[in-house]
C-alpha cells in the first residue's frame, strides 16, 4: 500500500527554514520535519518514527470502511441546555462555539457501512468538539448506533476520544455512561460483536463505560488511557507519575487492552477479529497471521 | 474530626446545643429542675434548626451530605435491616472495605445491601479509604449482585462516596474497567435493584452501583457528575467558586426530581439525617418497603423493560425522535 512505503530521507530543518510553516510538519517524536501532506496520506504517523499523531474524526471513518459505503446517522442532533448551565460562557454559547469550530452539531460521528465488506454500525468520537465530551448527544447517537446494529444483526465499532464527561449537562451526562453500557448490554445478549478502538486521549466516564467494554478493546501506540487525569491522579497521590504510565502500552501490560494496533493497518486488524467472532471464513488473500501481526 | 462536628451554618444550633448540654449536666449534679428552661431551649433548637434547613444553599447541602456526623450505610443496616452477614473480597485481589456487603433481611426477607463506607475518624478512614473505592471494591459489589441474582433476590446500594479512588494502584488494576463492567452488569440484572444516595453522589464512583430500577435520594444528600470544587476549578478556573458550581451543577434532591432523573426522595429530620438517624432510618425504611412491593409485582421481562427505557430516556437531545 502507498501510504505505508517509507519516504524518502526527508531534508534537515534548516534547508527549509524560509518555506511557510503550514507546508510542514515536524513530528513531537524524532523531530525530523516532515511534509504535511506525507503525514496526512500516511494517516497522521510519522513516516520516520511511526509515531502517532492525532487523526480527525472523520478521518476514522475513511480509515475504517470501504470507499463509499458509510451512511451517517443524526447528523443534525443537537443537545439541549437541560441544566440551564452557565459557568463563565452559557453552555449554548459553548456549543454554538464548537459548532462553529468543527461543523459538526456534537461530539461524535455516528452510522452504519462497510468494513471488508462487512457490514457494521461505526460511531467515532471528536475530540475538537468540546473536548470529546459526552453529554446527552453522543449518548443517545451511541444508543442509537447500538440498536441499529441489534435491529441489523451486525458488529458494532466505537473509535474512542474523550476528556470525559461533559460537565454543562450534569448528571445527564453522569447517566450518559449507564445508558451507552445498557445498550452494550443488549448486544451482549444477542451475541453480536463490539469492539472499542481507544485513542489518544480516552479518559474518564467515557473510559469506565462503554470504551473498556469491548469483546476485544484496541488502542493505538502511545494512546493515553484512564480513568482519572493525570494531574488528578498526581494532586491525589502527590507524586510524580512513573514514565509511560497510562499509556496504551502500560494498558496492555496491565490486561487491559487486548491489542495495540499500528493506526495503518487497523482495518485489516479489525476485520480479521471480526472474521473470526462472526464465523466468516478467511479471505483467500489474507496472509498468514502472525503474533504480532 | 473530633467527635461532635458542625458546619459554619450550625454554629448557631451547636451554640444552643451546647447550652442544653450544660443545663442537663448542672440539673444532674446539683438536682435542679429545669424543665421549663429546657423547653425554652429545646424550643429555640428545634426553631433554629428549621429555619437553617429550610434555606440551605445547594453548596450547604453538599456540606452536609458530606456532614462527619452523617450516617453511613452501616448505620442504616444496623437500624432497617436484621440478621446482616458481611461478605468480603473481590475473588481476585482483595478486600476493599471503602464497600460494604452481605446478605441482610428486610422485614424478615432475604436481600442483598451494598454500600460505600466512610469512616468517622481518621483511623477508620484510613481502613476506609474515606469512602472511595478500588477497583477491587467495584469488583466485590458486582459479585455479590451476581450472587443475589443467582437466588433470585433484590438488591438494595447505598451510595455514599467522593468518587471512585484516582491512584496508581487503581488505574493499574483497572478503575474504568470495574466501573464500565458494573454499568453493563446492572443494566442486565434479573432482579429488582433499588439505590438510594445516602450522602455524597460523586461520579462514576456512585453511578458504579447505582445503575437501578429505582434511584432514590435522602432529602440532603446531593449526586454530581463532578464535585462542585472540581467543577469550579476547571469551569471557574476558580476553586473558590464552588458554591457557583454547586449552584449550576443541579445536584440537590429536589433538582435531580424536578428533572426527572431520581424516582422518590425521602425526608430528613429537622436538623438533617444526622441529627436523628433514628427516625431516618425509619422514614427510609418505609420507602425501601414501598419501593420493593412496587418493583416485585412487575416480571423479570418487564423490570428489564422498563430499567432499559429509564436509561434511554435520560438526556435532552433534539429533535427527540
Ligand atoms: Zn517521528
Amino acid at each position: 500500500m502507498a501510504w505505508f512505503r517509507k519516504t524518502k530521507t526527508p531534508l534537515k530543518a534548516q534547508d527549509r527554514r524560509d518555506l511557510p510553516g503550514d507546508v510542514w510538519e515536524k513530528c513531537p517524536s524524532c523531530n525530523e520535519i516532515v511534509y504535511r501532506e506525507k503525514f496526512r496520506e500516511n494517516w497522521n504517523v510519522c513516516p520516520e518514527c511511526a509515531h502517532h499523531l492525532r487523526l480527525p474524526a472523520l478521518d476514522y471513518v475513511r480509515l475504517l470502511l470501504d470507499e463509499g459505503s458509510f451512511t451517517e446517522m443524526d447528523a443534525e442532533m443537537r443537545s439541549g441546555d437541560p441544566l440551564s448551565f452557565e459557568d463563565l460562557k452559557k453552555y449554548p454559547e459553548r456549543l454554538a462555539q464548537a459548532e462553529r469550530k468543527t461543523g459538526r452539531r456534537d461530539a461524535l460521528i455516528s452510522g452504519h457501512g462497510r468494513m471488508e465488506r462487512i457490514p457494521v454500525s461505526l460511531a467515532v468520537m471528536d475530540f475538537s468538539f468540546i473536548g470529546g465530551s459526552m453529554g446527552s448527544v453522543v449518548g443517545e447517537k451511541i444508543a442509537r448506533a447500538g440498536r441499529h446494529a441489534l435491529e441489523e444483526g451486525t458488529p458494532f465499532i466505537i473509535v474512542s476520544a474523550s476528556g470525559g464527561a461533559r460537565m454543562m449537562e450534569g448528571i445527564f451526562s453522569l447517566m450518559q455512561m449507564a445508558k451507552t453500557s445498557a445498550v452494550l448490554a443488549e448486544l451482549d445478549r444477542a451475541g453480536l460483536p463490539f469492539i472499542s478502538l481507544l485513542t489518544d486521549p480516552t479518559t474518564g466516564g467515557v473510559t469506565a463505560s462503554y470504551a473498556m467494554l469491548g469483546d476485544v478493546n484496541i488502542s493505538e501506540p502511545g494512546a493515553l488511557i484512564g480513568f482519572a487525569g493525570p494531574r488528578v491522579i498526581e494532586q491525589t497521590i502527590k507524586q510524580e507519575l512513573p514514565e509511560g504510565f497510562q499509556r496504551a502500552e502500560f494498558l496492555l501490560e496491565h490486561g487491559m487492552l487486548d491489542r495495540i494496533v499500528d493506526r495503518r493497518e487497523m482495518k485489516a486488524s479489525i476485520a480479521i477479529l471480526l472474521r473470526h467472532m462472526l464465523s466468516l471464513p478467511a479471505p483467500e488473500t489474507s496472509e498468514t497471521g502472525s503474533p504480532e501481526g | 474530626m473530633a467527635t461532635v462536628a458542625h458546619l459554619d451554618f450550625e454554629k448557631a444550633i451547636a451554640e444552643v446545643e451546647e447550652q442544653i448540654d450544660r443545663l442537663r449536666h448542672m440539673a444532674r449534679e446539683k438536682g435542679l429542675d429545669v424543665t421549663g428552661e429546657m423547653e425554652s431551649l429545646e424550643g429555640k433548637l428545634k426553631s433554629l434548626q428549621t429555619e437553617t434547613y429550610e434555606n440551605l444553599d445547594p453548596i450547604e447541602r453538599v456540606q452536609v451530605a458530606r456532614h462527619p456526623r452523617r450516617p453511613y450505610t452501616l448505620d442504616y443496616l444496623e437500624r432497617i435491616f436484621t440478621d446482616f452477614v458481611e461478605l468480603h473480597g473481590d475473588r481476585m485481589y482483595r478486600d476493599d472495605e471503602s464497600i460494604v456487603a452481605g446478605w441482610a433481611r428486610l422485614d424478615g426477607e432475604s436481600v442483598m445491601v451494598i454500600g460505600h463506607q466512610k469512616g468517622r475518624d481518621m483511623k477508620e478512614n484510613l481502613q476506609r479509604n474515606f469512602g472511595m473505592p478500588h477497583p477491587e471494591g467495584y469488583r466485590k459489589a458486582l459479585r455479590l449482585m451476581k450472587l443475589a441474582e443467582k437466588f433470585g433476590r433484590p438488591v438494595f446500594t447505598m451510595i455514599d462516596t467522593p468518587g471512585a479512588y484516582p491512584g496508581l494502584g487503581a488505574e493499574e488494576r483497572g478503575q474504568a474497567e470495574a466501573i464500565a463492567r458494573n454499568l453493563r452488569e446492572m443494566a442486565a440484572l434479573t432482579v429488582p435493584t433499588i439505590s438510594v444516595i445516602i450522602g455524597e453522589g460523586g461520579s462514576g464512583g456512585a453511578l458504579a452501583i447505582g445503575v437501578t430500577d429505582r434511584i432514590l435520594m435522602m432529602e440532603n444528600s446531593v449526586y454530581s457528575v463532578i464535585s462542585p470544587e472540581g467543577c469550579a476549578a476547571i469551569l471557574w478556573k476558580s476553586g473558590s467558586e464552588r458554591d457557583k458550581a454547586a449552584t449550576a451543577l443541579k445536584l440537590t434532591a429536589p433538582d435531580l426530581n424536578h428533572l426527572g432523573v431520581i424516582d422518590r426522595i425521602i425526608k430528613e429530620p429537622t436538623g438533617g439525617a444526622h441529627a436523628d438517624p433514628d427516625a431516618t432510618a425509619e422514614a427510609l425504611h418505609g420507602v425501601l418497603r414501598e419501593t420493593l412491593d412496587e418493583l416485585k409485582s412487575l416480571s423479570p421481562e418487564e423490570l428489564h423493560e422498563q430499567r432499559l427505557e429509564k436509561y434511554f430516556a435520560m438526556g435532552e437531545w433534539h429533535p427527540r425522535s
